[in-house]
């Protein structure tokens, strides 16, 4: 987050400094996103990955039922506050259908690192227009918010 | 204002085009174009350093950015805080309990870092209550009062809260000597002399941070105000000032000022330890409370205690050591050898400054003047390495850069000296507004001082900042003392009246910082993890609400069913995992006030319902687009009513109206 808003400070700083020609309108986040390497190679920002830790997650064609298990205990600490898992929209959006809306890994790197994907992911920024509220980092394991895509798979009806 | 503005100004600019663009043309605006530079941190950076600040009468203790001068925090120690709700909620009451009960507002005089070595370790840092004894420990990285401990046979606990090098123990030593607890204490005032004593406190510090009361040692009935330990070739001794010798017990404005000399204290607590292992301590029967906040149940426990072990100094042979020091000694510093150590008598004309060496030689050899009540009284020559000439009217307090100088408080005379400490010569100095008190550099009574700036803590405001009435902000005044000359860059108000300080730099602190609390290690007895474990109970009278808040709503939020004559609890978790995103709960009504919650805590408010209706309730701290939707009713009805204890989050229930009868 910190980095995040570092960032385009400084290369607005470099901006006005080299003459001033600030591009108004447009979001710094984005123009920040679109140009920037990603530690781990990933050149670009890409809307069906998210940005985050997770680059690809392997995800069997049958549920892991112990997975989804953990993926429950974590959704009513952490989560049922604000998301209902039928399509009703509560604080944020519900949960029916999720999975096929997003990739294993967007929804993995939204739940981790949500703050940097709010503010350059366009699907996350329609959802905030929508929402409202911008979705609280609960600060999720990597192991946690695994278990919690498991147990999105069994809420849309995989067994 | 508008010419520090315009200073502030230039000096950003100056940074932004280039420290060559434009050089000063005379020494004037060399001084106050480089202040502004010096203490300005722009928008969005760090301070380099924390300053720790007593909040002197509010009871508080405030941390600073430096070299900004920007208030951080206020710490809540020893007073209610509204703002924090400490003292306020149920888990923090006992916070403030003691052996007379709850006291909700005290006087924190003084803060000391811990150490390791003589250096500041950045773990914890103590404060001590001057009216009804206590010393604090909070912990940085919550920067929240952790635990407070209470010190029988005292009154004014003023030479304290003051650590030895590896924080083995904090002192604390009476200001006011009284009858000990275990006295009767039922006797005329004019029997001073013979029945009032003082005590000296050992607290112990454990790994952890547990304070427990290792020892006291009784001592004479003076007066003892300020303290430093020694360190590095002189640790395992503490030296306190001492004044009252006179054991005057009526007008000791004048009383208290007849003897040319009063005294400061050596005391051998390594020695004293001996005496403690091999049996000679008394137990004896008083009673003190002893506070613990618990970081994983949220919620502070308060013990009483009913015993201390005593060592007598007048019995015990080798622990005490009076040194004779002119004219009523407020400050008692230790330079960062060990070697010096500075009395400041308040009346004194000079400066006097002993030697470590010279008062073990006059230990060895015997050069006593007689002894005070059965305590020997070294000769003020065979302790002294030498006085400074009039250094100006009413010293104070010194600290030191680790460059060889000290720095001393002219409280009379309002200015800062400094001072070399081997030739004893004054080599600067730079007034103050006005009349300062406690001086502070980064670490400047440590082995290691920090010495880039430092700060002035002043006792009189007057026309420092825009008036505010008969009431002022306190006066604090920075200096960057990293040349040759002290150079004046910065007025920054202070709360409460500033007494000692101590300051760190921020590396040794800032990224031990806890954001939030782990929900999942909660252990609150009313926790609610997840809105699928909120309810509301009712046992007789007392109804609890399990409540949980998350931008931005709390749940439950529609509550039905709670009778007059009914106590209610609040239990609010913030199930929160970010930082900085604490949720406030307020009832209207409540006499109880508010409560701020922290990112996986839970608090709690107890609420009695004056009268029948609909209450309104909300959260107090902005959290999110939807904060003003953050909010919720609980309806009281009379008592004896059977309108069923309903709550719910959500429901849009049809109109009814449970309380009609058919």
């Amino acid at each position: 987050m910190k980095k995040a808003l570092l960032l385009p400070a400084i290369c607005l700083l470099l901006a006005s400094c080299g003459g001033g020609n600030s591009e108004k309108g447009k979001n710094p986040y984005q123009q920040d996103g679109d140009s920037k390497k990603e530690a781990n190679g990933n050149p670009s920002y890409d809307p069906q990955r998210g940005e985050g830790k997770f680059t690809h997650v392997d995800v069997s064609p049958t549920l892991n039922a112990e997975m989804a298990a953990n993926g429950k205990k974590a959704y009513d600490v952490k989560c049922n506050s604000c998301h209902k898992l039928s399509a009703e929209k509560l604080v944020g959006p519900g949960w029916q259908g999720v999975t096929s809306r997003h990739t294993a890994e967007w929804i993995m790197n939204f739940a981790t690192n949500t703050d940097a994907m709010i503010n350059k992911d366009p699907k996350a920024q329609a959802m905030l227009e929508l929402c409202m509220v911008r979705m609280p980092n609960q600060n999720l394991s990597d192991e946690d918010a695994r278990s919690l895509y498991e147990f999105m798979r069994q809420n849309d009806g995989v067994k | 204002m508008k010419q520090l503005k315009y200073l502030a100004f230039t000096g950003a600019i100056a940074l932004v085009v280039g420290i060559n663009a434009c050089k000063p043309k005379n020494a004037g605006d060399a001084v106050t174009g480089d202040a502004a530079s010096k203490a300005y941190v722009a928008p969005g950076k760090y301070d380099e350093f924390y300053n720790f600040v007593s909040g002197g009468f509010s009871g508080q203790m405030s941390v600073y950015g430096l070299p900004s001068g920007r208030l951080l925090r206020v710490i809540p120690v020893f007073s209610m805080d509204p703002e924090k709700g400490y003292g306020y909620s149920e888990e923090s009451k006992p916070m403030l309990n003691t052996s007379h009960g709850f006291v909700p507002w005290d006087d924190l005089h003084h803060t000391e870092l811990s150490q390791t070595n003589g250096e500041i370790d950045g773990r914890w840092v103590f404060g001590n209550a001057n009216n009804t004894p206590r010393v604090a420990r909070i912990d940085l990285t919550t920067f929240r009062t952790a635990e407070i401990i209470e010190l029988p046979n005292s009154g004014g606990n003023h030479s304290s809260p003051f650590a030895t090098e590896n924080t083995e123990y904090i002192v604390a030593g009476t200001r006011f000597s009284v009858p000990p607890d275990y006295e009767n204490g039922d006797i005329p005032i004019n029997t001073y002399k013979k029945n009032f004593k003082g005590h000296i406190s050992f607290i112990s510090i454990g790994k952890e941070g547990q304070m427990d009361l290792a020892f006291q040692i009784e001592c004479p009935g003076i007066n003892f105000d300020l303290s430093h330990s020694g360190k590095d070739k002189s640790h395992g001794w503490f030296f306190f000032s001492c004044y009252n010798t006179e054991q005057a017990n009526t007008l000791l404005e004048v009383n208290a000022s007849q003897r040319d000399k009063d005294f400061v204290m050596a005391v051998n607590w390594k020695k004293a330890e001996e005496y403690l292992k091999a049996g000679k301590g008394k137990k004896i029967p008083t009673k003190y409370a002893h506070n613990v906040y618990n970081e994983k149940t949220h919620t502070a426990t308060s013990e009483i205690k009913t015993e201390v072990t005593v060592l007598n100094a007048m019995e015990l042979k080798d622990i005490c050591y009076f040194i004779p020091c002119p004219k009523s000694p407020h400050g008692c510093d230790v330079d960062p050898t060990g070697e010096y150590i500075v009395g400041s008598g308040k009346l004194a004309a000079l400066i006097p400054v002993f030697s470590f060496d010279k008062i073990q030689k006059a230990i060895s050899d015997k050069a006593f003047d007689g002894d005070y009540q059965g305590i020997p009284v070294i000769k003020y020559e065979a302790a002294l390495y030498g006085e400074v000439k009039k250094p100006g009217l009413g010293p104070l307090h010194t600290e030191f850069d680790g460059k060889g100088n000290a720095y001393t408080s002219m409280f009379v005379s309002s200015e800062v000296v400094k001072w070399n400490i081997k030739d004893l010569k004054v080599l600067d100095r730079a007034p103050t507004f006005y009349s300062v008190g406690h001086l502070c550099i980064p670490g400047g009574d440590s082995r290691k001082p920090n010495a880039k700036y430092l700060i002035a803590y002043n006792k009189i405001t007057k026309d420092r900042y825009l008036p505010t009435g008969p009431e002022l902000a306190q006066s604090a005044q920075l200096f960057d003392i990293s040349g040759e000359k002290m150079q004046m860059i910065l007025d920054f108000p202070t709360i409460g009246e500033p007494h000692y300080a101590q300051a760190v730099a921020a590396s040794v602190i800032k990224d031990k910082s806890v954001k939030f609390y782990k929900i999942e290690e909660n252990t609150n007895p009313y926790v609610s993890k997840g809105e699928g474990t909120t309810k509301v109970e009712r046992k007789g009278n007392r109804i609890d609400v399990y409540m949980t808040a998350i931008r931005s709503h709390f749940s439950p939020d529609n509550i039905e069913g709670i009778r007059m004559g009914d106590e209610v609890y609040f239990h609010v978790t913030n199930l929160e995992q970010d930082w900085d995103v604490p949720h406030g709960f307020a009832i209207k009504g409540a006499l109880n006030a508010e409560l701020l919650i922290m990112p996986g805590e839970t608090q709690t408010l107890k609420w009695n319902p004056d009268r029948v209706g609909i209450f309104p309730m909300y959260c107090t701290d902005f959290c999110s687009a939807l904060h003003q939707e953050m909010s919720g009713y609980v309806r009281v009805s009379p008592s004896g009513s059977n309108v069923p204890l309903m709550f719910s989050t959500g429901k849009n229930l049809p109109e009814s109206d449970s309380t009609k009868k058919n």
